[in-house]
């Protein structure tokens, strides 16, 4: 009895204070508009306090950035200004997507087929990389086996690995994939690695006492736990992969947006190289973004 | 109670090696847990009372002695002795209701069908008054009604023995009296037997048949064990005026502080 009662009074205050929120809200309404006034005008006020805070400082940031630029673009004379470039990127993407011959092809289809190298590696790389983690975490020697070689071999510029993919698959292209293979596995062996070291002890002993199956302490407890710190593994994966593939794209050459820049270089049409720092960065911050997104999913509050 | 003893515990004692040699943290356990008996270990921080606990939960392993449960030694742990976590121990990513059905499913998954299995886990919440959050996250409850689910989960296997370690050691003193309240009446309702760690001395005599004074550790072993003969069920408020709840009370307290007392503590 007294158990229900005491439940009762502790639990409803989460609840009732948006009640109270709303049910003023709803009285604020049909009230005198005299009333209403000065209710609307706070509001006016915390919004544009809100605009203050979250939208002014970007935006000054930005015309910072611009006015820089265009202050270096007057006095050196040769790096395109904002103007300048801005015309080249209208249009450059009136028509993303135009093929001409192998070697001029629209901006859309470099930044694809680099997205695609960079998704095949990475996705060899997870393949590898996440159960190797499991491995790693779950087994004190596999990770004692392990930790030398991983240490030493992090540490190399994963352009350092091109000219072995080149000479064991004889192409650029595979040998680009095989770069970014590479530099992706590392964060996501370590990060699934020490996700399933972390692993909670008491969710391990509740997997023990309920004597769940292996394929089961797998599925329900492990990979659960695990995931967000796998995912961590991606984006930081993902992140250094869009960082490697320009370099490597430049050195292998094809199509993708590394040798894009290279080629627009080589035309010295500098807005474009100018343009495609914008396009890398803003595909970069994309993928950031979704997998930051997919994190919070996945995320669950322990406590 | 029925003398028919549920766990056995004879002669045990524990070892662990670290890394400034060997430390003895049980000797000489011997007890035995009837049927349909509520039994607490009280004794001082650091006096082994959750080393013992876990040895009967078969999580770790005697290092002398043996543990039988139901005539069997204890290898492991396993279902038929379910525990009740000190920090409810509920996996995160699941509801309450996929909680216990975790536990329901491996004990009874084989034997019954979906919707048995799905009734057992709304009764097992709805007995400690859960159902309504049934659907909820860990993190979106409170930590007393954590804990309720947590309750739920072991009482939903229908354990031999249900072992709890320190239940309610980080609730707050409301909360804690509404769930020791709550967990007297569904042990007299299921006829459970129950071994549970306490650091609380009224914990211990308002929900126990007999009390298990362990003293001081290292090499702790069981000092006094008082029986409580208080008639079933016991109503909180009207214990606060009996004497023999004092007493017993009185008897608990001038184990610890007085003849247990930590020297440093």
């Amino acid at each position: 009895m007294s158990a229900v009662a005491i439940l009762k009074l502790t639990e409803p205050p989460a609840m009732v204070e948006p009640a109270v929120v709303k049910s003023g809200a709803v009285n604020r309404v049909p009230t005198v508009t005299v009333a209403a006034a000065p209710v609307s005008h706070h509001e006016a006020a915390e919004r544009l306090r809100d605009v203050m805070r979250f939208v002014i400082p970007p935006l000054f940031g930005v015309a910072l950035m611009i006015g820089i630029w265009a202050l270096v673009a007057i006095k050196s004379g040769n790096i395109p200004g904002p103007d300048k470039t801005w015309a080249a990127a209208r249009v450059l993407f009136a028509d993303p997507f135009y093929q001409n011959g192998p070697n001029d092809q629209g901006i859309g289809w470099n930044v694809l087929s680099s997205l695609k190298r960079v998704g095949i590696g990475f996705g060899f790389a997870a393949l590898v990389g996440i159960p190797m983690g499991f491995l790693l975490g779950r087994f004190a020697f596999m990770n004692r086996m392990f930790e030398p070689i991983i240490s030493l071999l992090r540490p190399v510029s994963p352009l350092a690995w091109l000219p072995i993919g080149l000479l064991v698959f004889q192409k650029a292209d595979p040998a680009a994939t095989w770069t970014i293979f590479i530099c992706s596995i590392w964060p996501m062996i370590l990060n699934t690695a020490q996700g399933v070291q972390r692993v909670p002890q008491d969710y391990l002993n509740v997997a023990r006492v309920l004597g769940l199956s292996e394929a089961k302490v797998m599925t329900r407890i492990l990979f659960p736990a695990v995931l967000p710190y796998m995912l961590t593994g991606i984006r930081l994966s993902i992140g250094t992969a869009w960082l490697v593939i320009v370099a490597a794209e430049m050195l292998t050459g094809g199509v993708g947006i590394g040798f894009w820049v290279w080629d627009e270089w080589n035309n010295l049409k500098v807005e474009h190289i100018v343009i495609a720092i914008f396009v890398i960065g803003i595909v970069g911050l994309v993928l950031e973004t979704m997998l930051l997104m997919l994190a919070k999913r996945f995320s669950y509050e322990s406590r | 109670m029925t003398s028919k003893p549920i766990v056995k515990i004879e002669n045990v004692g524990q070892t662990f090696s670290t890394k400034s040699g060997k430390f003895t943290a049980l000797r000489g356990i011997t007890l035995d847990v009837s049927e349909g008996e509520v039994v607490t270990l009280i004794g001082h921080s650091g006096c082994g009372k959750s080393t013992l606990l876990n040895l009967i939960a078969g999580l770790s392993l005697p290092t002398s002695g043996v543990l039988l449960c139901d005539g069997r030694e204890i290898a492991g742990p396993g279902p038929e002795r379910a525990v009740v976590f000190q920090n409810h121990s509920l996996l995160p990513w699941m509801t309450c209701f996929e909680n216990v059905m975790l536990a329901v499913e491996r004990v009874f998954g084989r034997k019954e069908g979906m919707p048995k299995l799905k009734a057992r886990v709304a009764a097992a919440l709805e007995m400690v008054h859960m159902d309504h959050a049934m659907h909820k996250y860990p993190h979106e409850i409170s930590g007393g009604m954590k804990q309720r689910v947590g309750i739920a989960r072991a009482f939903a296997m229908e354990p031999k023995i249900l072992l709890m370690d320190e239940p309610f050691g980080a609730l707050d003193a409301l909360t804690r009296a509404a769930l020791q309240d709550e967990l007297n009446g569904v042990m007299a309702k299921t006829g459970a037997t129950v071994v549970m760690v306490t650091h609380d001395v009224d914990e211990a005599v308002l929900l126990s048949d007999r009390i298990v004074m362990m003293t001081n550790g290292p090499a702790a072993t069981i000092g006094e064990i008082v029986e409580v003969k208080l008639d079933r069920p016991r109503e909180r408020l009207a214990l606060a005026h009996d004497t023999r709840f004092a007493d017993y009370r009185a008897t608990v307290f001038e184990f610890l502080y007085r003849k247990q007392l930590k020297k440093a503590a």
